[in-house]
């Protein structure tokens, strides 16, 4: 038997590392935390979402472009209709003033059933949908789904350090679903293939997927950037866009200090010409998937950080991935993010160089990286400083109240809460410190997302001040098993153990 | 600061004026010595927007007058004449289409409008740029607190500025308010409240248990009640993000509410998204059309939000940096450095444009593809602070700005 001391560590480190407590977890999950997740982590494996109406990328390319198509066909049926109505001797009165707001409304401007925060985004110009009126339109209907699918997957595991992982990897290399119809309708996708098969295994696989995938080529512009000396660049006087090359060089590697220069991302843009996403036609592969185009990549060998890189087409590109992962500036970059995220906003300074330690000396090998994290004493016993971020805290809740949320109680209380899926303000990712989670709003809004789930399961959890000490095990304070125990209702008793400073920080 | 006047109409803040040297440090001398010594009766309010992504100055105010433009812009162009013609500034600069509100207010001295302008910092990343922006301080990587709330904490306790906080908008707070002093949180209600009594014993647990989480509920609770107070409260429309036309005139009524409140906060901060037009950018109609229109309706939303106020107000709007003077290879603009930043408000001396324009020829350019920065946004925004709240040059220098004592307060930029 555990001495108490090692029960709250163990408690606090599955909260840390893992989901946290989940109704009807087995009784040993506590005692055995480490043994759990590092086992998780041997396995290698993290599981895909099941339930989705796409299978892939590829289906949802296709899929999207014949959405696309028959959105046009049908504004221009209404602009015709319009134009009918306007003509002269009309009968309708007052049908010219309609055409013409119909024919000239801007993108962006429809009203009627978008979605809750993403309706009139100026990036975000989601066409109005099809029949029936009240289905949203399949970009966001998509989302939603895939949205569900990856909630209820989190919900399962006993430990979870996977799907922590894959947080984090996701927001590393995040891309903002309300740039355009593709990253919405694709970033599900993206996160199943892009990152989950990669979290347990090379940060090299990881970048290449990521930036080869066609939601980030379509998020950071690289499928509109054209080598200017190309084929297409010399017939259409069109050129370079540095926009993912500059992020993958800030944000995905090297880190805004890793020593690179302004040559260095115009020359990262021109290695990378020509990856891009299939046209609609579908000429270099299945529409919507990712191709190389060797009619816009730039000819020639341009230097990065210092070094040549001559080789044909896609390889160089290739080539140029395979150094960045292995820069030493990427394992000090990548580790100091990890230990950020999973111990505490100042990262203690020798757990981050060990990561990156074992990060170089296994040229990127996450699988390495993650177990040195989870055997090392200073991550598992700093004290609990860090706030549950909103999805942690979604997930902790319905984890912890043995109920399964549809679609819209995921995305109404994440968006309130300022972290839905998937959108970013920015592709530097969600924050990952307490400034920005544990502000007086941000304190607020979750309170009033508390009272909202503690009303919703009032009904169905038996006894709030059992389910506490279940739930927060050997951490709970008197403070807060007397707040639970005076609490007026039950509703209000569940706010107060979700809202507990032991529930909200790990 | 009326005795400045006439020195400062000349040589700080004329049209295209030179800002040199000699004029700066012969304008350093004008700033009072005390904090609070030139404040006297007013009761100042002072937002601060922060555009996140880069603003493209060079279409929100496009020089038009130079002889280079033209060339730079092809396919994004403003015209000074035809369709959707961009509105007259001073027959050089011209402001684009989409900000009717801004226009109708520099004409009638409710607003000016700085250009070639940029922070210390030189490179291009947007969240470097903006820590740099935010903080206050030289350059990145500096982040525990920002310049708004330093300058609060600078000033006298006791006054209505330094105890009514600085008022952060956005469930998450931007840099620029984050700090020691208090802060208050506010964005727009989009879901049922909690009920007092749940926020009563949340706050008596985290008093005995968690003295941070308790230090941000009760901010909570002040902001909450002054919100109450203006008839803000339960008004739980949807509505866009930061990045959308209605967001954006949502989140400037609401700051406008709370800086408008006799027991609200003086100064604010909040962020519109979006600006980072890579690609297909538009010209007169478009991407970046359609956000500065946001911006416009949310300056117009400010002057009627803040009407009794308005008179003692300055609305500073700023960016990281600009972008690319030269157009890229997809109808857009890259990342870059010089850019515009407007001071809007019945409290600034309008009607005026500042700037100490470099050109757009190729050697004109900074590293031969950036608008060239000439004004330092620091020297504007300790202009603007220093004669708003009468804080002196040196805590400018040291605590809000530290290390910026060779950077001058521009001078009369307030009237």
């Amino acid at each position: 038997m555990a001495s108490p001391s090692v029960l709250r560590t163990n408690s606090l480190g599955l909260q840390r590392f893992g989901l946290g407590f989940r109704l009807g977890q087995p009784p040993g999950a506590r005692g055995e935390a480490r043994e759990l997740l590092l086992a998780e982590i041997e396995r290698g494996t993290v599981a895909q979402p099941t339930n989705l109406p796409f299978a892939g990328s590829a289906e949802i390319g296709a899929a999207l472009y014949a959405f696309e198509d028959q959105e046009k066909s049908e504004r221009e049926a209404r602009r015709v209709l319009a134009q009918n109505a306007a003509a002269p001797n009309a009968s309708v009165p007052n049908a010219a003033g309609q055409g013409a707001q119909i024919a000239t409304a801007p993108p962006g401007a429809q009203v009627g059933t978008a979605p809750p925060g993403a309706a009139s985004s100026v990036q975000n110009q989601m066409p109005q949908p099809s029949k029936p009126p009240n289905e949203p339109a399949l970009p966001y209907k998509t989302y939603r789904d895939e949205v569900l699918a990856r909630v209820l997957l989190a919900l399962e595991p006993d430990g979870g350090i996977g799907e922590r992982l894959v947080q984090f990897w996701s927001n590393h290399f995040c891309i903002g679903a309300t740039k355009s119809n593709m990253t919405r309708i694709m970033a599900g996708a993206y996160e199943r293939e892009a990152i989950r098969p990669h979290v347990f295994g090379r940060f090299e696989d990881m970048l290449v997927a990521a930036e080869s995938h066609p939601a980030m080529l379509d998020f950071l512009d690289n499928r509109l950037s054209i080598g200017p000396g190309s084929p297409a660049g010399k017939r259409r006087g069109r050129g370079l866009n540095e926009n993912l090359a500059r992020e993958i060089l800030e944000l995905h590697t090297l880190g805004v200090s890793g020593g690179y220069g302004q040559i260095d991302v115009t020359n990262l843009a021109r290695i990378i010409t020509g990856w891009t996403v299939v046209g609609r036609e579908g000429g270099l592969g299945a529409p919507g998937s990712f191709a190389f185009n060797a009619g816009l990549h730039e000819p020639g060998e341009p230097p990065l950080l210092g070094k040549p890189y001559g080789q044909p087409g896609q390889e160089k590109g290739l080539a140029a991935f395979s150094d960045l992962a292995r820069h030493p500036a990427t394992a000090d970059f990548v580790a100091i993010k990890l230990v950020r995220h999973f111990v505490a906003d100042e990262p203690p300074p020798a757990l981050a160089r060990d990561l990156a330690t074992v990060f170089r000396r296994t040229d990127g090998d996450l699988k390495a990286v993650s177990r040195a994290l989870l055997e090392s004493d200073v991550a598992w016993e700093a004290q609990p400083t860090k706030i549950r971020t909103p999805q942690e805290f979604l997930i902790a809740a319905y984890r912890a109240l043995g109920r399964k949320p549809d679609s819209g109680q995921i995305i109404g209380p994440l968006g309130v809460m300022g972290q839905p899926f998937w959108q970013p303000s920015g592709p530097n990712g969600y924050p990952d410190t307490n400034d920005a989670w544990a502000s007086a709003e941000g304190i607020k809004t979750r309170i009033d997302v508390a009272a909202n789930w503690g009303r919703q399961a009032a009904g169905s959890v038996p006894d709030p001040r059992a389910l506490a000490e279940d739930a927060l095990g050997p951490q709970i304070s008197a403070e807060t098993r007397q707040a639970i125990a005076r609490a007026e209702s039950k509703s209000q008793a569940l706010a107060l153990l979700l809202m507990s400073p032991e529930f909200q920080r790990r | 600061m009326s005795d400045t006047d006439d020195d400062c109409e000349r040589m700080t803040a004329s049209r295209r004026a030179v800002l040199g040297a000699a004029g700066a440090l012969f304008a350093w001398s004008f700033v009072p010595k005390f904090a609070y010594a030139a404040a006297g009766s007013r009761d100042p309010r002072f937002l601060l927007v922060v555009l996140r992504g880069a603003l493209d100055g060079l279409s929100a105010v496009p020089p038009i007058g130079d002889p280079d433009y033209l060339g730079l812009r092809e396919g994004i162009a403003l015209a000074k004449d035809g369709p959707d013609a961009a509105l007259p500034l001073d027959g050089f600069f011209y402001l684009h289409p989409a900000m009717p509100n801004l226009a109708r207010l520099y004409a009638s001295g409710q607003a000016s409008i700085v250009h070639a302008a940029a922070t210390g910092y030189r490179e291009r990343s947007h969240f470097d740029g903006q820590d740099v922006l935010e903080s206050g301080q030289g350059g990145p990587g500096r982040t525990e607190s920002g310049w708004l709330n330093r300058l609060i904490a600078s000033l006298p306790q006791g006054e209505a500025v330094s105890r009514h906080g600085v008022l952060g908008v956005g469930v998450v707070p931007p840099l620029v308010v984050r700090g020691q002093a208090p802060i208050l949180g506010w964005a727009p209600p989009r879901m049922a409240r909690a009920g007092p009594d749940l926020m009563q014993r949340l706050g008596d647990l985290y008093g005995e248990r968690d003295p941070g989480l308790a230090r941000a509920l009760a901010q909570a609770i002040e902001t909450e009640g002054i919100a109450q107070r203006r008839g803000m409260a339960g008004d739980t429309r949807g509505g866009g993000g930061p990045d959308s036309i209605e967001g954006m005139k949502r989140i400037a009524e609401g700051a406008a509410g709370l800086v408008g409140a006799d027991d609200g906060p003086r100064i604010a901060a909040l962020a519109f998204e979006g600006w980072d037009t890579h690609a297909n950018e538009g010209g007169a109609k478009g991407r970046l059309a359609q956000l500065l229109g946001g911006l416009d309706g949310a300056l117009a939303t400010f002057e009627q939000g803040l009407k009794p106020v308005w008179k003692d107000t300055v609305v500073m709007v700023v960016t990281e940096f600009g972008r690319t003077a030269k157009v890229n290879g997809t109808v857009g603009t890259d990342h870059g450095t010089g850019t515009v930043a407007f001071l809007v408000g019945g409290a600034v001396k309008g009607g005026r444009m500042i700037a100490d324009w470099p050109g757009l020829r190729p050697e004109q350019l900074y590293e031969k593809r950036d608008l060239k920065p000439t004004t330092d946004i620091r020297a504007v925004a300790k202009g603007v602070v220093s004669e708003l709240f009468g804080l002196s040059g040196p805590v400018l220098a040291e605590k809000v700005f530290p290390g910026t004592g060779e950077i001058a307060p521009m001078q009369g930029i307030v009237g």
